[in-house]
């Protein structure tokens, strides 16, 4: 089971860095999350992966059987998945609101936040522009 | 007496759901945060002198005895980093009440601000490494919240910024915890401690360090992992920037330190090595960006890179002074970075910008002001007598003692560029005449005394630390012992006769 899970392993790797290098937004986010389930895999297989022998203890006795997997890696891997599924949905909300301001996906054409030298004018746009998008939300 | 561990984490979370419940009633939601900060800081305090009186606390959550369950624990650098959590966090949220606009108080912001803090605490005085992955999301989720609240442009930019490497920095942290398990079996921190320095060095072991030296890391924004912080840290409202800036990296720092001295502390040749470079160069990087700024939050941002350059001297020495003075520096930085990024905030209610071309002349307009201004700045740069001096003193006597000249070379001379960006906000923004076509304004006499209320606060911490130095360098001292004796850490979770009976031995296990 375990050079499968290698081979799996490597190569959802291999697609998430080939889709982190990407310039669109949504293929980033899914390259992250396809890293995050390689991630979870490994926890998955530290745990020692077995058939067939669940880890039980039976009542009088005071540890498992020899051979059975370890309980513990698979609890983990439940918490991650659901901490790297909220992220996961917050970081797409967020990415949905961005392209939306920018009317862009493209990472390179965003650069709001960037740059000590562009910025040159005085007067600071940001203060009033918390209310804008609402009011564009209030009226779609 | 060892419930006083949870209450720093319980109680913000109870308070998160209390605010979240008050919902529109504004009021109501900040006097539960401040309420909530100042119980904070109080079971804090008590935790502190509790740690001081009896040494290393901990609890075992739900009574699953440790390794097996989960372990809270104290020492004294959990606790002193709580307290100052406690009170930098009441500071930002007395600051809050006016500075965070209907918007985004509409949008939660009470609640997430309260999650964070949690989250900080949690990370803090866990004793379990996957527990502090927990709360390290914890923190990471309430943050990307705070981040975004605003949706202007320049806010949701920063955001995805922020966002996308720290999540690649969580993974990596993960990653790290499943090879660190998979070979040593357990993920108590102080057992990890026992198997790691009993066993030889694996591959497995010196990977999962490098892993989290890269996770924690760019978390600390430390050279050259550190891009993320400066194009989001001026983007946010400005007690979200000041309390990212006081709290967020330094918990990164407080994961380096903690688990590499602790986790790996038979690892020293590689600690070392590791960080002696990366010590130097965040120090002079994050200066060196600070000098081409002009636009004061900015200037701050890459000051916070180049200042945990100086905290990971720690590291990169090993030795107790170096500790002593990561510690103290530690200390002083939350409190003089959240306080200036709250100045910021002023400022630019002063001038409508904090680009510095644009402002000016606020020495006459708020004489005050400069004041509350000059004092953590001065600190920042380490003028005696505050509380940056001693650290600043500290870290070269470290380098010093350790016949690192090239170290307490670098030291000075990124003190003294931090001076020359200091001045470069005073000159511009308080000495120089307001420019003609600049876009001054007056803001209101009460909400201008709730917004100065606690920098006057911090600047007093300041001065307190500085003053006081004895006392905080005794504190200092005592962490440094209790971090760079990791045995009695571990004897101080699991209990003696754990220690002794699994001492000699390794646990079996072997990653598969």
């Amino acid at each position: 089971m375990e050079p499968f899970l290698a081979v799996a392993i490597g190569l959802l790797v291999a697609v998430a860095a080939y889709l982190m290098t990407d310039r669109h937004m949504v293929r980033i986010l899914f390259g992250i999350a396809v890293l995050g389930t390689a991630v979870n895999l490994i926890v998955f297989v530290s745990g020692d992966v077995t058939r067939g022998l669940p880890p039980l203890i039976s009542t009088g006795v005071f540890g498992p059987d020899q051979g059975v997997a370890n309980a513990l890696p698979q609890a983990l891997v439940l918490t991650a998945i659901v901490i790297g599924f909220g992220l996961f949905s917050f970081a797409l909300a967020l990415v949905f609101k961005v392209a939306q301001r920018f009317q862009t996906a493209d990472v390179n054409a965003i650069g709001a936040a960037e740059g000590p030298f562009q910025r040159s004018g005085r007067a600071d746009t940001r203060t009033p522009e918390p209310d804008a998008p609402v009011d564009q939300e209030r009226a779609a | 007496m060892t419930w006083l561990l949870i209450w720093p984490i319980l109680l913000p979370l109870v308070g998160a759901v209390l605010a979240a419940l008050a919902g529109k009633r504004r009021r109501l939601s900040q006097g539960i945060v401040i309420v909530v900060c100042v119980l904070m800081t109080g079971t804090a305090v008590a935790l502190l002198a509790s740690v001081w009186e009896h040494g290393i606390l901990s609890m075992a959550v739900g009574n699953w005895a440790p390794p097996f369950g989960i372990a809270l624990a104290a020492d004294l650098l959990s606790a002193v980093l709580a307290v100052i959590t406690g009170l930098t966090g009441l500071a930002v949220a007395i600051y809050a009440v006016v500075d965070i606009d209907r918007l985004r108080a509409a949008r939660g912001y009470d609640a997430l601000f309260l999650v964070l803090l949690a989250g900080v605490n949690g990370a803090f005085l866990t004793g379990d490494l996957f527990n502090l992955y927990v709360w390290f999301e914890v923190m990471l989720i309430a943050s990307f919240g705070m981040v975004a609240l605003g949706r202007s442009r320049e806010e949701l930019d920063g955001a995805l910024r922020y966002l996308a490497l720290n999540m690649v920095a969580t993974l990596m942290f993960l990653l790290a915890i499943a090879l660190l398990f998979g070979s040593t079996g357990t993920l108590n921190m102080a057992h990890l401690h026992l198997v790691v320095a009993n066993g030889e060095a694996t591959g497995a072991v010196v990977a999962s360090a490098l892993l989290l030296a890269v996770a924690f890391g760019m978390k600390a924004a430390v050279f050259p992992l550190f891009f993320w912080l400066p194009a989001a840290y001026h983007t946010p409202a400005f007690a979200v920037s000041a309390i990212f800036a006081g709290l967020l990296t330094k918990v990164g720092v407080y994961a380096l330190l903690r688990v590499f001295t602790l986790i790996f502390s038979a690892q020293d040749d590689l600690v070392e090595a590791l960080f002696w470079p990366v010590a130097a160069a965040t120090m002079v990087f994050g200066v060196l960006g600070a000098a081409c700024q002009a636009e004061i939050r900015r200037i701050l941002s890459f000051h916070i890179v180049s200042q945990i350059g100086y905290m990971l001297i720690g590291l990169a020495l090993l030795t107790p002074i170096a500790m002593t003075a990561a510690v103290f520096y530690l200390i002083h930085h939350i409190v003089v970075k959240a306080n200036l990024f709250l100045v910021a905030g002023v400022i630019h209610r002063y001038c409508r910008t904090n680009d510095l071309a644009g402002t000016g002349g606020l020495v006459k307009r708020a004489p005050w002001l400069a004041v509350l201004f000059l004092v953590p700045a001065l600190s920042l740069a380490g003028i005696p007598p505050l509380s940056g001096f001693w650290a600043k003193l500290l870290v070269v006597q470290a380098s010093l003692d350790a016949g690192d000249l090239a170290m307490a070379g670098i030291a000075l001379v990124v003190g003294l560029f931090t001076i020359f960006s200091m001045m470069k906000i005073w000159n511009e923004a308080f000495w120089k005449a307001a420019p003609a076509d600049g876009t001054a304004a007056q803001p209101n006499r009460r909400s201008l005394q709730t917004l100065c209320f606690p920098i006057a606060m911090l600047a007093v911490l300041t001065i307190c630390v500085g003053l006081g130095a004895g006392p905080a360098l005794e504190l200092a001292e005592r962490s440094s012992a209790q971090l760079l004796d990791p045995s009695a850490y571990a004897s101080a979770i699991l209990g003696e006769t754990f220690v002794l009976a699994h001492a000699p031995e390794t646990v079996a296990g072997d990653l598969p």
